[in-house]
């Protein structure tokens, strides 16, 4: 597979559609392990989204009256958002730390943002019970401005916008459009503040929805602090699915990757599992704060307060404290582990907060347990966003280097940038 | 401290501070519901026999299937409401006998389920009774948000509705009638009237029959305060009642969270901004390359 591909000469309406057609072929192999799972998950996934639209949502689920919410919100939107948030860290540390170090990994999260949102906010569709009533907040058939779900609806859709114009210079890139890049360059940053304005709004208001559910959730769980919990946890939720894709992105996509990006990569996972460890800390210091406030000694020997400690422990210190190691002997492998504990900490922890610490009192046969249909769905969704990224990944400029021109026009930029300092000094000497 | 670490708590600051919100002005849910006397029925469940006329007139009202009120053993079981039945009676065995307690909505002063709603199609109409409109998307966050779980969702249908007692708002109550529950209730046990007016007849009974009542209106703080009024012979928790719902009406919960997302929305980018600028400042001042 050739590395460096020429900007394609797009001067109609007619050469788009020729480089387009071009471009949906293949590139690889078909028979890969992944595809021979992948397509008939995502296949049976569609069959039985259309089933459910045509049946009603008692057709592929286990919702009840008194579980409103499954894994669709509980896995689906809550936990996809969580690590989703690795785009809006990652713009900050770059685009507002201006810390270049990150810069190699920008694209790939921002990419892999956006396609969460998309598929992962957009599986709520599957959940909504009257969804061509989705465009209702938006055109004003009535807004809900005293609810959370309100916000969160909105901000959904503006940062989705906001990812999408994060990410769009690597579609000019890869259509060639010199002029076009240059404009949407330029939005890059206005979009960086206004994604990160919205990632902590929505982020925590996820957490705010559940504050009406007082006395449903467990008092090991529920707090008015919930907001800035899930917050907070978003930004390592974010971190450890960055350092997690990364490290499998690096293999897959091994033979993408320019000699610098490969050298600066294990600085880079050293460097976010720093992130992680802090974020964590910082988590788990206000859990305990909450707990200690509450005075909740006495639920700790019940089975919620066991299922508590494995979480607050096991998937929150046990990877924070990994995470410092690996940082300290320079162990991508122990940082790994931890990434992947954080990872099932936070779906765990999501979950809490959805399904298992949910109606805690209500025992087994009718506590709410998913379906299989509705698990598979879910799996149909995660395939075909992994798809999507592939689909991307391998034609346009996200791990690899830009084409020569993009890299020729930035030199360009940076030296009128020095030139210009310069002058400005000279100037201010001048004038002293 | 440097100067990034230094910034990191200076947000962390700033975040907290908004996180924590400013819950000063008064609840939109609360202003549609202010400058009339809310509609609400006082149920005396000592008077109630279980005959459920109340269960058989609401289903008529509704258009809903009519249950056979001569079968008694429903009562085997305690009943939730449903998508075809908006209100229940239960049956529960005390040591002062067999309590019968009607379950529907309880039409909430300031109701979890319409700040909930994003589309506002659950509403509190200014007379008093939470109603349901078609412009609903099925999220089903009313029924999180409910702490008496009533809204009932239609999981059978492609089209569904969420279901629950609209307090006849439609049927009648809307044009100055009764309703249809407390029609057909032969006993007395409902009584229609404004909430202000049901508390003080609530008050006068426990007063006048000290011995016949706990000391206790349900639902005249519960959750904020809600429309419908009880009264019983037992303590409420031993006839179904939660009560752990707390006298906070619940949109107040959330109400601190959006009170904090205009300063979110305002200082934050502001800040940010700032940090670029100086970030920006140094790349000026001749630390230039390693961009790329």
């Amino acid at each position: 597979m050739n590395d460096q591909v020429a900007a394609p000469q797009i001067r109609s309406l007619k050469d788009l559609w020729t480089f387009f057609r071009g471009e949906l072929e293949p590139k690889g192999k078909i028979l890969t392990p992944f595809n021979v799972i992948s397509v008939p998950v995502i296949l049976v996934g569609l069959a039985l989204i259309v089933y459910r639209f045509a049946m009603g949502l008692a057709s592929i689920t286990n919702l009840s009256q008194e579980f409103p919410w499954g894994i669709w919100i509980g896995f689906d939107v809550m936990t996809g958002v969580a690590f989703a948030g690795g785009a809006y860290v990652l713009t900050f540390v770059v685009y507002i730390l201006r810390n270049e170090k990150y810069h190699p990994m920008i694209r790939a999260t921002v990419l892999n943002g956006f396609l969460a949102y998309v598929f992962y906010a957009g599986a709520l569709v599957i959940d909504l019970g009257r969804p061509w009533n989705i465009i209702n907040p938006v055109i004003g058939n009535r807004f809900g401005l005293s609810s959370v779900l309100f916000l969160v609806a909105w901000h959904f859709l503006l940062y989705m916008m906001a990812e999408f114009i994060e990410i769009s210079p690597v579609f000019a890139e890869w259509l060639g459009l010199k002029r076009l890049r240059k404009i949407l360059s330029s939005l890059t940053l206005g979009a960086v503040i206004f994604g990160i304005a919205l990632s902590t709004l929505h982020q925590s208001g996820l957490g705010a929805l559940f504050l009406m559910a007082k006395g449903k959730i467990h008092p090991l769980w529920y707090t008015e602090f919930i907001p800035v919990l899930f917050f907070v946890s978003s930004i390592f939720a974010g971190l450890s699915l960055v350092i997690f894709e990364g490290s499998v992105s690096h293999r897959v996509f091994s033979h993408q990757l320019d000699h610098e990006h490969r050298a600066s990569h294990n600085e880079i996972l050293i460097g976010l599992a720093k992130g992680c460890a802090g974020a964590m800390f910082g988590y788990f210091f206000l859990k305990m704060l909450v707990f200690v406030h509450g005075g909740y000694w006495s639920y700790i020997p019940t089975p919620m307060g066991a299922w508590y400690l494995a979480e607050i422990i096991g998937l929150v210190l046990i990877p924070c404290y990994l995470f410092l190691r690996g940082v300290m002997y320079r162990n991508l492998a122990v940082i790994r582990v931890a990434a992947v504990l954080t990872m099932i900490g936070v779906i765990v922890n999501r979950l809490n907060y959805s399904i298992i610490a949910f109606k805690w009192y209500v025992p087994l046969p009718a506590h709410y347990v998913p379906h299989w249909m509705e698990i598979e769905t879910t799996l149909a969704v995660v395939f075909a966003e992994i798809w999507v990224f592939r689909w991307i990944v391998n034609r346009m400029p996200i791990l690899r280097r830009p084409p020569e021109w993009v890299l020729e026009e930035e030199a360009y930029e940076r030296e009128r940038k020095i030139v210009r300092g310069e002058v400005l000094q000279r100037q201010k000497v001048i004038n002293t | 401290m440097d100067r990034r670490s230094f910034f990191r708590s200076l947000g962390t600051g700033v975040l907290a501070m908004a996180a924590t919100g400013l819950p000063t002005r008064g609840l939109r849910a609360e202003t549609v519901a202010s400058g009339s006397e809310f509609l609400g029925v006082l149920v005396d469940t000592t008077r109630c026999v279980g005959c459920r006329s109340c269960e058989e007139a609401c289903a008529e009202a509704h258009d809903l299937p009519v249950p056979d009120i001569t079968d008694e053993s429903v009562f085997e079981k305690k009943r939730d409401t449903s998508v075809t039945q908006l209100t229940v009676v239960n049956r529960y065995t005390t040591r002062k006998g067999e309590v019968f307690v009607k379950r529907q909505c309880l039409h909430c002063c300031q109701p979890g389920c319409v700040s909930a709603c994003l589309v506002k199609a659950m509403e509190k109409q200014k007379e008093g009774p939470v109603t349901w409109d078609t412009n609903c998307m099925g999220c089903r966050y009313c029924m999180v948000s409910c702490p008496f779980d009533i809204p009932k969702f239609e999981y059978d249908s492609w089209n569904p509705k969420i279901v629950k007692c609209n307090l006849c708002w439609q049927e009648s109550v809307k044009d100055g009638g009764r309703p249809a529950c407390v029609e057909a209730c032969p006993e007395e046990a409902l009584l229609f009237g404004t909430r202000r007016e049901l508390v003080d007849e609530g008050r006068r009974r426990i007063y006048q029959n000290e011995d016949k009542y706990v000391r206790h209106i349900y639902g005249e703080y519960e959750a904020g305060g809600t429309s419908w009024l009880y009264l019983a012979a037992v303590p409420f928790e031993q006839v179904g009642f939660r009560t752990n719902v707390g006298t906070t009406a619940y949109p107040w919960y959330t109400a601190g969270f959006l009170y904090a997302v205009p300063i979110v929305l305002i200082l934050w980018p502001a800040f940010l901004i700032g940090v670029n600028q100086l970030t920006r400042r140094e790349e000026k001042t001749g630390r230039e390359g390693g961009a790329k």
